[in-house]
């Protein structure tokens, strides 16, 4: 009970910050058409943004300040790039997302160099918030759940309440009516892209100092960032926030779980020893099979239904 | 990107070749050309570093082309071919670990075919999966796919061989007419071989009607799918041919670095291929014979000159893509009409000074990228360095003051290039088409 508990709010928190990725993700995907390689490049910026900003003035300034660098960074490879190859296609467009992101890691590397650096939790906001029996939930997790609780209430009231959301969501599926009322939509489009940047670059924020603040940050959260969006179903939001938890979930407890095939076959009377054909296989435990586990529910899901939990038939 | 694949095939693909026709003859002549620099070159760069090179282009240039069948003729992006050429590396590197400890008789020189055909398993096996989409979701389901084979590469190590990969050693069996496959050179003589096999299957295979409906199923795939073929299932064995010639890469890279790792099917690899088949370019059929020599050249050669090399192929590939979609090769078969009509020395001049620029350009990102590599990451050995004979304090005002000149007066000179490129393309282009027919 105490293990379930905990994994579970471990769960939701990992999962709530994969979907402040996803979400950005999704959205530059179904409004602009662009898979946006370097999505999780914006997340691996905002975690060093936050590093340089916090060692010089704090955290709570740096939780501001970062998103705002990637929301300059990200409009600027908007403008100055993104916008050159679209009229080459959306190929074009995702090469160049998969060259940046070579790019940014890269110069990340140069700048701070090639190891970890140590970006820590803020002071007030280290230990734990409460005891269930002998485990403890950290403050700090707890916080990352009420940034992405509360980033994703905005979101969803400035898409839904404000002017501005309304053209956002006409331009996603209306482009021309929307540029014949006469909003410039090339601007909205920037306003968009620098927007989902900004949402991973505050996930780096929140992300890098529960987690690894490194040159490779990047490459490892970035093909799950890309998991939950097709198990999602590619440019639904409410898929990517189901996506999302299911797999903050799944390799939460799965890293927990010891138990193997073979214990199972052990329970039904058949014995798994080093001479049983395929012995590696069967004594597989779950938790080593953790980083598989996302990857083997998209083809899955590719198998079952190829358009993802909540996405809407292609063409 | 489109527009160049769609003209160049139509190019290459002209109604009404016969046998005896000119086209035929220089296609002979091509291939043949093509054979003879492959036997010639470790003959000029005998150095055992150019026969390693050498090699290792030869293995680029199968793995390249095997992802253009993917990309350039099918229009299929995949960021994980990696996995088709890795595992037919380990089934080839299990059975010649077989064959060496006498469990199993196997000529090394048909190595590549165990490869090939593990290639095209795992293609039948994962390209079920994979080709169910087209566009960018099969982008991203190929990702999945190589990142779960990688992942799950630490979880078997009898097979994969865990951190340290599988080790073979090539050298079994009774040698043939003299050949144990010691020497580099042997190992050459055997990639080149299956390289210019490669080469020419795959070029025949453009040429087959499933070649040709995966031209169409690239270019309008709705259309190709009212004609009556099921497009899932060109994309399904294509996928499976690419994954077979990869597979022959896969086999070659353990005979000439008789080791496999996870590296092998990992993502770094699967997006080489990608940077290399895009830089050649995948509108011509030779693009990405290219794109993997320049592609070899940068990861070997430069890679052991200076460790930004990844940060200049990146942006080497980003300026390519923003500007030059249909890589080296579009530029390169520009220029043939021009060559056709004798125009092209009234481009020379103009060339000629945008190369000055580029070359200028080049120099100034070169100095402040080693000049900030100098200071950021390599500071402990001291701030002294020497770039192309030239010592200096990189921690001094002196060399940012060049390389800040040098980006002014180049970027000044690219844009005065650029210009008389333009004017005097435009005025060959008028000459062409008025004083043409």
């Amino acid at each position: 009970m105490e293990f379930f508990v905990i994994s579970l709010l471990n769960g939701i928190s990992y999962g709530l910050l994969l979907f402040l990725l996803s979400s950005g993700l999704t959205l530059i995907f179904s409004m602009m058409g662009v898979l946006n390689f370097a999505h999780a490049s914006f997340y691996m910026l905002g975690a060093y943004f936050a590093y340089a900003i916090a060692s010089k003035l704090g955290f709570w300034p740096a939780l501001v300040l970062a998103p705002l660098l990637v929301v300059v960074v990200g409009a600027l490879v908007e403008r100055f790039g993104l916008r050159t190859v679209h009229k080459y296609g959306h190929v074009a467009e995702l090469l160049f997302t998969f060259g940046l992101a070579y790019l940014i890691e890269e110069a990340v590397k140069l700048v701070w160099g090639q190891s970890a650096v140590p970006y820590r939790i803020p002071q007030e906001l280290d230990g734990p918030l409460f005891q269930v029996f002998t485990s403890v939930f950290p403050k700090y997790r707890a916080f990352m759940m009420l940034v992405s609780v509360s980033m994703l209430i905005a979101m969803y009231v400035v898409l839904t309440r404000t002017r501005i959301g309304l053209v956002i969501q006409a331009a996603l599926t209306h482009p021309q009516m929307v540029e014949a009322l006469g909003h410039n939509v090339q601007r909205v489009f920037m306003l968009v892209f620098a927007g989902g940047a900004a949402l991973a670059g505050l996930a780096g924020v929140i992300g890098g100092n529960a987690f690894v603040t490194s040159p490779s940050m990047a490459a490892s959260v970035g093909t799950i960032v890309f998991v939950v969006a097709v198990v999602g179903g590619m440019g639904s939001l409410a898929g990517a926030f189901i996506a999302s938890l299911l797999i903050g979930l799944l390799q939460t407890f799965a890293v927990t779980i010891d138990a193997s095939l073979a214990d199972l076959f052990g329970a039904i009377g058949l014995h798994v020893t080093s001479a049983t054909p395929l012995s590696s296989v069967w004594k597989l435990t779950v938790s080593q099979m953790a980083p598989v586990l996302p990857y083997l529910l998209m083809v899955v899901m590719m198998i079952v239904r190829p358009r993802g939990l909540m996405g809407t038939r292609e063409g | 990107m489109k527009p160049t694949m769609r003209q160049s095939y139509e190019h290459a693909m002209a109604p009404g070749l016969t046998a005896a026709s000119p086209r035929h003859l220089a296609r002979y002549l091509i291939w043949g050309l093509t054979a003879l620099v492959m036997a010639v070159a470790p003959l000029i760069f005998s150095s055992g570093f150019a026969i390693t090179l050498l090699s290792q282009m030869g293995i680029m240039i199968i793995f390249a082309l095997s992802y253009n069948m993917l990309l350039g003729q099918s229009g299929m992006l995949s960021f994980g071919h990696a996995v088709y050429s890795g595992m037919g590396a380990f089934i080839a590197v299990h059975v010649l670990n077989q064959v060496g400890a006498g469990a199993l008789w196997f000529p090394v020189s048909l190595l590549p075919l165990v490869g090939g055909l593990g290639g095209a398993f795992f293609g039948i096996l994962f390209g079920y999966v994979t080709t169910r989409k087209a566009g960018t979701t099969f982008a991203m389901i190929t990702l999945g796919i190589g990142e779960m084979v990688f992942a799950s590469s630490l979880m078997f190590p009898d097979f994969f061989g865990g951190e340290g990969g599988i080790s073979t050693n090539r050298v079994v069996g009774n040698a043939v007419l003299g050949i144990t496959y010691g020497p580099g050179r042997q190992v050459y003589y055997l990639i080149a071989l299956w390289c210019l096999l490669s080469m020419v299957a795959m070029y025949a295979w453009t040429q087959t009607p499933l070649g040709r409906i995966a031209n169409a199923v690239r270019d309008n795939a709705e259309r190709a799918e009212f004609v009556g073929y099921n497009t899932q299932r060109v994309r399904y064995l294509v996928v499976i041919l690419s994954a077979f010639f990869a597979g022959i890469s896969g086999g070659l890279s353990v005979i000439n670095f008789e080791i496999v790792s996870a590296e092998n099917v990992g993502a770094v690899h699967s997006g080489s291929v990608l940077l290399a088949t895009f830089i050649g370019g995948g509108g011509f059929f030779f693009g990405p014979v290219i794109g993997a020599v320049v592609f070899v050249l940068f990861a070997v050669a430069l890679s052991s000159l200076t460790q930004a090399w990844l940060l200049y192929l990146g942006l080497f590939f980003v300026l390519m893509v923003m500007f030059v979609p249909g890589g080296v090769s579009s530029l390169l078969m520009k220029q043939v009409p021009l060559l056709a009509r004798r125009k092209l020395g009234r481009m020379l001049p103009s060339y000629s000074v945008a190369l000055g620029a580029g070359v200028v350009l080049l120099a100034a990102l070169i100095l402040t990228v080693e000049l900030t590599y100098k200071l950021q990451i390599d500071s402990d050995n001291g701030t002294g360095m020497t770039l192309v004979g030239f010592a200096f304090d990189a921690a001094s005002f002196k060399p940012w003051a060049v390389a800040v000149a040098l980006w002014l007066a180049g970027a000044l000179a690219w844009r005065a290039a650029v210009a008389r490129v333009h004017q005097a393309w435009d005025a060959v282009q008028a000459e062409m088409a008025g004083g043409g027919v």
